[in-house]
């Protein structure tokens, strides 16, 4: 509780400053009811992204980052449902907004990008036809103003020849070129938040270094907040600003990017950290964090992460609350500060 | 593995290998064909005049973007595709000229681990079934001695031999991954042609998989061709890194001296962008441009409409294989 009210204080002491949150999202639940029982994919998570800023949200499979994503985005059908918590974007609660206001907002003032970029781009389209309309579903704008702002919009995320992308279906461009026009359709209507799901990870190093060029480059300039999801830390060590690591459902270390790399309080941070071979000694075994990811459903009461920590003792038994170490970094865990036996 | 370097001929050694697919026209591309369209069914060079040789003991990693080739030369270095040109060599003779007892053996000794431990391992068998049957068909172990064995080997992938009643879809990915290590195992090999074997993995379980292999490499002296598209997990764990672009070999050396100087203007794009821990805030500058269709390659060098400092001969002339140094190729007209 005295979570969400420190976050709620915070950002109204902001409001003078420019750093007024473009999304807030307090103590969300979002669960999916399954037969075998219910899926806790997001567990009482909180966060806020700021406007230009990049967060990071990182976490091993199935822990909850789409959920995440999906559920800011209004995008949770059932069996799945948000249970409690706020999502409140620029101010307005979108828990409880309507349908039809999460729809205007979507591809508008929010845009998501996907891993698989065939989510946005309709097959039986031409580039430009689809661009036009995802520019005139939200304004009102004539055909040829439209074609003009979709042409500027694949020149800003580096598309070579934009005037022939246009005229061309999404099957005849490779797979880096789609997820650029997915990019460029996500920046057409100026969005002042971006949720993007693993756009990279489908991609060749080369093609991922210039889409994370372009993403960072139109966030500096145009002040869209965003949300970077990745399984990746080297990637988002890059790129985010602030990075979140979810696990099980939760987030468990929040903070500046530079304090949760170097400086990772929670266990499974450090962990997940340590395993990265670029932070081994060459040919040294690497780090493993023993056991793997538990199950969603019936997860035992207390920390999730205790049958894999090296810290945990009784008091784990019990669920931690996320404690603040200090303005914007956040620990969920009993022992922050306790080293690891031998580190 | 200076030390190990014998009097003897390489394990494995490929020749001037290459692998050609034609790409068959589809029916609408027929019948344009038959109507007097120019069209000619196109031929993909996927691999194209490799030459590698693999000592016993060495770590010999793999790199190159998507398509460039890395399956392709894996599989014909396991031996399980034949090339369209050249060679593949197990202990100094063609394993294409082999029959009989050493056919079986050079079959055995290299044994290939996939991406997809899924759709590599028969949902309809057991795991003490995909992980046994081979030895005991081949007479490695008697069948009495199935059970005892597969408990040993699963043990040694890191797998509770409890389970090994169950089917496969009954694990983890990272368990699976096991699984197809074990079988691999199974028929004692030399040499494992890892394909992307950890890249479906979480990162906490790719390390516990890179470690296993890093074990077992001690354990049974084994060789590997580890092939992957994440430099950072090859400069971990390869001796000798292999970087490939578009069907050919740009670049040879030493793990440690490549990553600490790469040569080949491919070579220096592809490591300065890898995504690392240590790089914060970083400013991307990617190189740019597409990776070109391996159908109609760019002539000269292939690297030549992406480099930043192609010159005179790039755009017509082939760049060969150069020594550059000990134990270190690589083919760039910059380096005549
Ligand atoms: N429709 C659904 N019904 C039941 N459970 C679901 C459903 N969708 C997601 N889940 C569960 O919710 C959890 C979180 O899923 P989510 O997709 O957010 O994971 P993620 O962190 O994005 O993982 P990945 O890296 O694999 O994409 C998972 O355990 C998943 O199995
Ligand atoms: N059986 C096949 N028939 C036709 N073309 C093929 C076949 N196998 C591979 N190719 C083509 O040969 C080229 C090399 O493919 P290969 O799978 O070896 O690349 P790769 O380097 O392993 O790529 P990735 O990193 O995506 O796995 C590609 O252009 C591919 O489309
Ligand atoms: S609460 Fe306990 S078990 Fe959980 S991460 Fe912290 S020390 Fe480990
Ligand atoms: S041969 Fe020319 S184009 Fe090719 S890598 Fe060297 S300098 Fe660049
Ligand atoms: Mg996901
Ligand atoms: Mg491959």
């Amino acid at each position: 509780m005295s979570v969400a009210e420190d976050t709620l204080e915070k950002t109204s002491s902001q409001r003078d400053g420019s750093a007024v949150p473009t999304l807030v999202v307090e103590n969300l639940k979002t669960h999916f009811f399954t037969r075998a029982g219910a899926v806790k994919a997001v567990d009482d998570v909180s966060f806020s992204v700021k406007a230009g800023e990049i967060l990071g949200l990182a976490g091993e499979s199935g822990s909850g980052k789409s959920i995440t994503g999906f559920s800011v985005l209004g995008l949770i059908d059932p069996p799945g449902r948000i249970v409690s918590g706020a999502i409140r974007f620029n101010g307005e609660d979108l828990v409880t907004a309507s349908p039809e206001r999460l729809q205007d907002l979507r591809g508008n003032r929010i845009a998501m990008i996907f891993q698989d970029p065939m989510m946005t781009l309709n097959p039986v389209l031409r580039v430009d036809t689809q661009m036009i309309e995802a520019i005139q579903a939200h304004r009102k704008m004539d055909r040829k103003a439209a074609r003009q702002r979709a042409y500027d919009a694949l020149e800003m995320v580096g598309i070579p020849s934009p005037g022939e992308r246009l005229n061309a279906y999404p099957h005849q461009l490779s797979g880096g070129m789609r997820q650029r026009v997915a990019i460029a359709i996500a920046f057409l209507n100026e969005p002042d938040l971006i949720i993007a799901d693993e756009p990279t990870t489908a991609l060749d190093v080369t093609i991922q270094a210039q889409i994370l060029h372009e993403a960072q480059a139109l966030c500096r300039r145009t002040g869209t907040a965003m949300i970077w999801i990745t399984h990746d830390l080297a990637v988002v060590a890059g790129l985010a600003d602030r990075i979140a690591v979810m696990y099980a459902g939760r987030i468990v270390e929040t903070g500046q990017t530079d304090e949760v790399i170097d400086h990772p309080l929670h266990p499974y941070s450090v962990g997940l950290l340590g395993s990265v071979p670029s932070a081994n000694k060459r040919g040294d075994r690497l780090n493993q964090i023993p056991g793997m990811t538990p199950s969603l459903i019936g997860l035992p009461s207390g920390c999730a992460f205790k049958a894999r920590c090296p810290r945990a003792d009784d008091h784990c038994d019990a669920t931690p609350e996320v404690i603040e170490e200090m303005p914007g970094r956040e620990i969920r865990c009993h022992h922050p500060h306790r080293q690891e036996a031998g580190a | 593995m200076s030390e190990l370097v014998s009097a003897g001929p390489p394990l494995i050694e490929i020749q001037g290998v290459s692998k050609r697919f034609v790409k068959r026209l589809d029916i609408a591309g027929k019948i344009a064909r038959r109507l007097g369209a120019g069209l000619e069914e196109e031929t993909v060079h996927a691999v194209d005049g490799v030459d590698l040789s693999i000592d016993e003991g060495d770590v010999v990693g793999l790199v190159g973007e998507s398509g460039c080739g890395k399956s392709t030369l894996g599989r014909m270095v396991a031996g399980i595709m034949p090339p369209s040109d050249g060679a593949v060599l197990y202990k100094g003779r063609d394993i294409a000229s082999l029959s009989g007892d050493d056919k079986l053996e050079a079959t055995f000794a290299v044994q290939m681990i996939f991406q997809d431990p899924f759709s590599s391992l028969n949902p309809r068998m057991r795991v003490e079934d995909i992980v046994g049957e081979a030895p005991v068909v081949h007479g490695l172990v008697p069948r009495k001695g199935m059970s005892d064995y597969v408990d040993e080997i699963l043990t040694k992938v890191g797998l509770d031999p409890a389970l090994k009643r169950r089917y496969p879809h009954q694990f983890s990915g990272g368990q699976r991954q096991r699984i197809g290590i074990a079988r691999a195992l199974a028929v004692k090999p030399k040499f494992l042609v890892c394909d992307e074997a950890i890249a479906a993995l979480d990162v906490s379980i790719q390390a516990q998989i890179i470690n296993l292999f890093m074990d077992l490499r001690e354990e049974f002296d084994l060789t590997y061709l580890f092939i992957s598209h994440d430099l950072s997990v090859v400069e971990h764990i390869s001796e000798r890194v292999v970087i490939m672009y578009l069907g050919r070999v740009v670049e040879t050396a030493q793990a440690e001296a490549l990553f600490a100087a790469p040569n080949h203007p491919y070579a220096q794009a592809l490591l300065s962008e890898v995504p690392r821990l240590d790089q914060r805030k970083r400013d991307f500058q990617p190189i740019k441009g597409e990776i070109p269709s391996p159908l109609d390659p760019p002539p000269g060098c292939h690297f030549h409409p992406r480099c930043p400092q192609s010159f005179g001969p790039c755009s017509s002339a082939r760049p060969v294989l150069k020594s550059i140094g000990p134990d270190r190729i690589s083919a760039c007209h910059l380096n005549d």
